[in-house]
């Protein structure tokens, strides 16, 4: 890897006061990036450029910044979490950026995510969806069976175990021509399907969650695949399909 | 479950739509074989395929199953679409196509293409098969004793009926000898012996005729065969996404048989437009 240096750029970012104001682009321009640096640090020094010409800042969202907690978001030159594959914008560096470039960044667009200002979004919606049936119900009570006296097959765990690590960033719903949550919804549904912890209620989840899916006003999964190709945890296609088993079995009974 | 989810829910109107999606592509596949019959079979056989597919009680059967079809995949595709464009109310300023394919991302204005095309396609052939009065009926020119004449062709094996016996539907008899001929035409296609009112036998629609002269039409012939091939090139595109995106919405997607299905589909999107596009050039630049 060649050794970090400074670079110039323009950049040009969505501007929105609050849910209700119409935005628009602004550009602005940094000098002096280290391609060392994350493309969130990058932003930090933008917003510090900012506060010192009295301008308001960009508001972002971001927690971890260690890719693990799905809070950054961020539509980057045209594609979720910027590009590099299999990571999240936290984990985007400035490297993958030369002298001179202009960077779109832009917040998820769909109707379910609204922007609450300039880059954040409300993701509320997958909570909801969460809360329609993305859980199993323990007896708390002091009789909770160790999950481990269970046994699973050593596939199904695996295949839920990669289920399992979506993050909830939404970056499927933002590349997505329909946005759609199917790969999202799918990821959930599969986690618990594919264990027997998960089997008990699972006719009750698929119909559940899909509903809340829909009621939410996410768009209809028509195969195109970009949701595979952006995921930053690489929640593969099989997930949407075994969502649309599950809930053929389900609508059936 | 709810009634309703038949139609709201989107999983739903996702397995309708591979549904019917795959209904029409076995459908494509018998409709090819029947109009590869143009190159490779006699005229003979075409219109005896084409008979069989206006009268064969099955065949009617799945017809209207393809009419069906056809109209319920492109409502469901269109509502589809347009929920999906309401899901992004707002549009990025930058976006980059490289994570999904041009067929995919350009389902419904393929489907629209194709659907343009059905339709001209049933007013060019299917209408005037089945309503056109002015239809054709199948001409045989047989060398009889070293002179070429001409016979309508019977639909039972053997039956031929030299043209000048034959009185058109409604013809008066011949000024000068004032004899009838010795048939006449009714129902469009009924060969009735003139004198006593007895069926003789029933005669082919030239449809083999009609579709030659469509695509070798002096004026209209070429854009009719390139409007044709354009069309096939729709289909190959919608199939080339399609094919394997319907197993997927049915939730077939393994790493054993994924791999099979979209090997297939493709040839599938390849091979059947392909074949279906040869027929009309071959047709246009017959001698
Ligand atoms: C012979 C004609 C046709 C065949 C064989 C065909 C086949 C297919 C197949 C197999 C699919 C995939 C279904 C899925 O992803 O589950 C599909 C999708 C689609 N078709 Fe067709 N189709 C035909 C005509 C049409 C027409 C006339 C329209 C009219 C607009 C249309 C619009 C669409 C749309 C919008 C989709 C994408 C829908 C989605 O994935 O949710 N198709 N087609
Ligand atoms: S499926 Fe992938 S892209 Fe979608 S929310 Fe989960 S981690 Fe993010
Ligand atoms: S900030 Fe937590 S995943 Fe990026």
């Amino acid at each position: 890897m060649s050794a970090a240096k400074n670079i110039n750029i323009t950049l040009k970012i969505w501007r929105q006061k609050n849910a209700k104001a119409k935005g628009s682009m602004e550009t602005y321009k940094l000098d002096n990036v280290s391609t060392a640096s994350s493309f969130l640090e990058m932003l930090d020094q933008l917003n510090e450029q900012l506060i010192n010409e009295k301008k308001e800042p960009v508001a972002f969202d971001h927690d971890c910044r260690e890719g693990i907690c799905g809070m950054c978001s961020l539509y980057i030159n045209g594609r979720a979490h910027g590009p590099d594959s299999g990571i999240t914008t936290c984990q985007l560096h400035m490297r993958m950026f030369n002298d001179g470039d202009t960077i779109y960044i832009e917040p998820w667009r769909s109707k379910a995510f609204p922007v609450v200002k300039d880059l954040v979004v409300d993701r509320s919606a997958f909570d909801r969806i969460q809360q329609a049936g993305g859980f199993v119900s323990v007896n708390t009570s002091g009789n909770t069976i160790d999950a481990n006296s269970i046994p699973v097959p050593k596939d199904d765990a695996d295949k839920a175990f990669m289920a399992a690590a979506c993050i909830g960033c939404g970056a499927c719903v933002a590349t997505c021509k329909n946005g759609s949550a199917m790969l999202f919804v799918g990821a959930k549904v599969s986690q618990y399907a594919l264990l027997p912890q998960g089997k008990v209620e699972a006719t009750q989840r698929v119909l559940n969650m899909v509903r809340q899916m829909d009621e939410e006003g996410f768009g209809n999964c028509t195969n195109t695949g970009a949701c595979e190709i952006e995921c930053p945890k690489g929640i593969s296609l099989e997930n949407i399909a075994r969502m649309n088993r599950e809930y053929l079995k389900a609508s059936l009974k | 479950m709810a009634k309703s989810a038949l139609l709201k829910s989107s999983i739903v109107k996702k397995y309708w739509m591979a549904l019917t999606g795959l209904f029409l592509c076995l459908f494509l596949a018998g409709h090819l074989a029947g109009n590869l019959q143009l190159i490779f079979g006699t005229s003979l056989q075409f219109n005896e395929y084409a008979l069989f597919m206006t009268t064969n009680p099955a065949v009617k059967l799945l017809s209207y199953l393809t009419y069906i079809s056809i109209i319920f995949h492109a409502i469901d595709g269109i509502m589809l679409t347009i929920q999906n464009k309401k899901a992004r109310p707002v549009g990025y300023a930058k976006t980059d196509g490289s994570s999904s394919s041009f067929a995919s991302r350009n389902m419904a204005v393929l489907g629209t293409i194709i659907l343009v095309f059905i339709a001209t396609h049933m007013v060019n052939f299917w209408a005037k098969m089945h309503f056109d009065k002015n239809m054709p009926l199948m001409v045989k020119e047989i060398e009889v004793q070293g002179n070429k004449q001409k016979f309508y062709v019977g639909t039972q094996v053997g039956q031929f009926f030299p043209v000048e016996q034959v009185a058109k539907e409604g013809e008066k008899p011949d000024p000068v000898t004032m004899l009838p001929k010795q048939f006449v035409i009714k129902n469009k296609t009924e060969l009735h012996y003139s004198q006593a009112d007895v069926k003789a036998a029933d005669l082919y629609k030239d449809l083999h005729k009609l579709t030659v002269d469509f695509f070798k039409d002096p004026k209209f012939g070429l854009a009719f065969t390139i409007f044709y091939v354009f069309s096939m090139g729709a289909l190959g595109f919608h199939l080339w996404h399609g094919f394997q995106s319907a197993f997927q919405s049915l939730g077939v997607n393994s790493s054993k048989i994924t791999p099979v299905i979209k090997f297939v589909g493709k040839a599938f999107a390849v091979i059947v437009p392909l074949l279906f596009a040869i027929i009309p050039i071959f047709l246009h630049l017959k001698k």
